[in-house]
């Protein structure tokens, strides 16, 4: 086994095309712990965490690139928080202060477990995911990078850079339901995100799904209820159905963590919650 | 830079440690107990949920069972072995014990690393901001209740001491 630290994202790439074999190491909060119960024996491990230009935020006025290492702690408050809300509120709700620390928007996309708490905000904002190989590079759509539970579309010889995402003028926000109020992994979550210039809505749900799932029929069946370019409040009923029809698309199982049955509800009631936020404002 | 199967050092409480004959995935929660006689972190549940081996790593407090230790060479390493100076305990770890914030103390080490770190960034938190600081540390004994007590009466001294 070999441990690569590079300084540079040419060094990192170089490292990879030389042994595309080689697990990357970001925060950690994944891997280590596959390392420490011994789920996992890596041979090679290219660790990026002093990798600067992973940190990177960019902003053009219409997007926001995000460095797929800057950690959630980063986002919490500050520019992000305000020009991305959800993605703020999103990473307030990652594990405790030592896990924010450390984890980061690459190791969601990474390890791609639906439960990530990055990735409703990327399906919602529909985010493009910057790929870099030592001899390419390319964007992918976030729909199309989750492939599976776990499985995502990145190739061996490359890594995730950042995640590009518009800026929008509108309501956006995130919930999610766990068994505490801290230091817990999602049992269900939820990101909601109003377009007022194009008069739409996105929803997207973690957790209840082999990956984060996309709600286009509710999304469509709301912007023929309300016109979503205007602010108008919400009425209970109105948040109630479009709960309902968000939850019937959810895909959730029974596992450790919780019920398909109680994760049908948490969405539902989560999702028309979210909705009727979105018109108080 | 790239290391091997070898030596490797790195820098804890200000001095340089050379780590040998380890094996190179390690957690640097292993290395600091298990090669450089530092048990002051402490292992329980090592995935990141405890925050019982919490340390600084340069400038942040962080899970060291989730840090391989080979990658933190040339980072700045404190743990709580060096908080306490040669006059005596911090107003942190005097707190615990006046407020009775120690039970069985396995959590210990872990909460006045985060409340070190906490009231050097913001030294007058809330009772939220204290909540949440600490929220990554898990105490099976006291309820948290002598605990937050603790960390009150060390704002109020380290205050007292700036003044």
């Amino acid at each position: 086994m070999s441990v690569v630290v590079p300084r540079t994202l040419t060094d990192a790439l170089s490292a990879m095309a030389a042994n595309p074999s080689a697990l990357l190491l970001q925060g950690g909060t994944d891997l280590m712990v596959e390392i420490n119960f011994n789920h996992r024996k890596p041979v090679d491990v290219i660790a990026l965490r002093r990798v600067a230009e992973l940190r990177a935020v960019k902003i053009d006025g219409k997007t926001i690139s995000i460095g797929a290492g800057l950690p959630y702690q980063e986002m919490e408050t500050g520019q992000i928080a305000q020009l991305v809300p959800a993605l703020g509120q999103a990473a307030r709700t990652v594990g405790s202060p030592q896990i924010r620390a450390a984890g980061s928007l690459g190791g969601n996309l990474g390890t791609c477990s639906p439960a990530g708490d990055g990735l409703p905000v990327l399906s919602a904002l529909d985010a493009m995911i910057n790929l870099r190989s030592a001899s390419a590079s390319r964007a992918v759509s976030i729909h199309e990078f989750m492939v599976g539970v776990k499985r995502n579309a990145k190739m061996p010889d490359e890594i995730i850079v950042s995640a590009t995402m518009p800026i929008v003028r509108g309501w956006q926000g995130y919930a999610k339901v766990g068994v505490r109020n801290a230091m817990v992994i999602s049992v269900a979550s939820c990101c909601l995100v109003v377009d007022r210039a194009a008069g739409t809505v996105a929803v997207a749900l973690g957790a209840v799904g082999p990956t984060v799932i996309r709600c286009r029929q509710a999304e469509q069946w709301l912007a023929t209820k309300v016109d979503l370019k205007q602010t108008a409040t919400i009425d209970a009923k109105l948040a109630a159905e479009f709960g309902q029809r968000v939850a019937t698309e959810a895909r959730p199982i029974d596992d450790h963590r919780s019920t398909a049955d109680y994760r049908r509800h948490a969405v539902a009631k989560l999702s028309g919650r979210l909705l009727q936020r979105s018109g108080a404002q | 830079m790239s290391v091997g199967n070898e030596i490797y050092s790195l820098t804890v409480n200000g001095e340089h440690h050379q780590v040998k004959d380890a094996w190179i995935g390690e957690s640097l929660l292993y290395v600091l107990r298990e090669r450089l006689g530092l048990p002051g972190a402490k292992g329980a549940c090592e995935q990141g949920e405890c925050g019982s081996c919490t340390v600084i790593i340069d400038g942040e407090a962080v899970c060291s069972c989730l840090v391989m230790a080979a990658t933190a060479i040339d980072s700045e390493i404190t743990t709580v072995e060096s908080l306490a100076k040669k006059n005596g305990l911090t107003e942190v770890q005097d707190a615990f014990i006046t407020e009775g914030g120690v039970q069985c103390g396995f959590c210990t080490p872990g909460l006045v690393v985060a409340i070190e770190h906490l009231l050097n960034k913001n030294p007058d938190p809330s009772e939220l901001e204290i909540k949440e600081a600490i929220s990554g540390n898990i105490c099976r004994c006291t309820g948290y209740g002598r605990i937050f007590e603790a960390v009150t009466t060390a704002v109020a001294t380290r205050k007292a001491a700036r003044n």
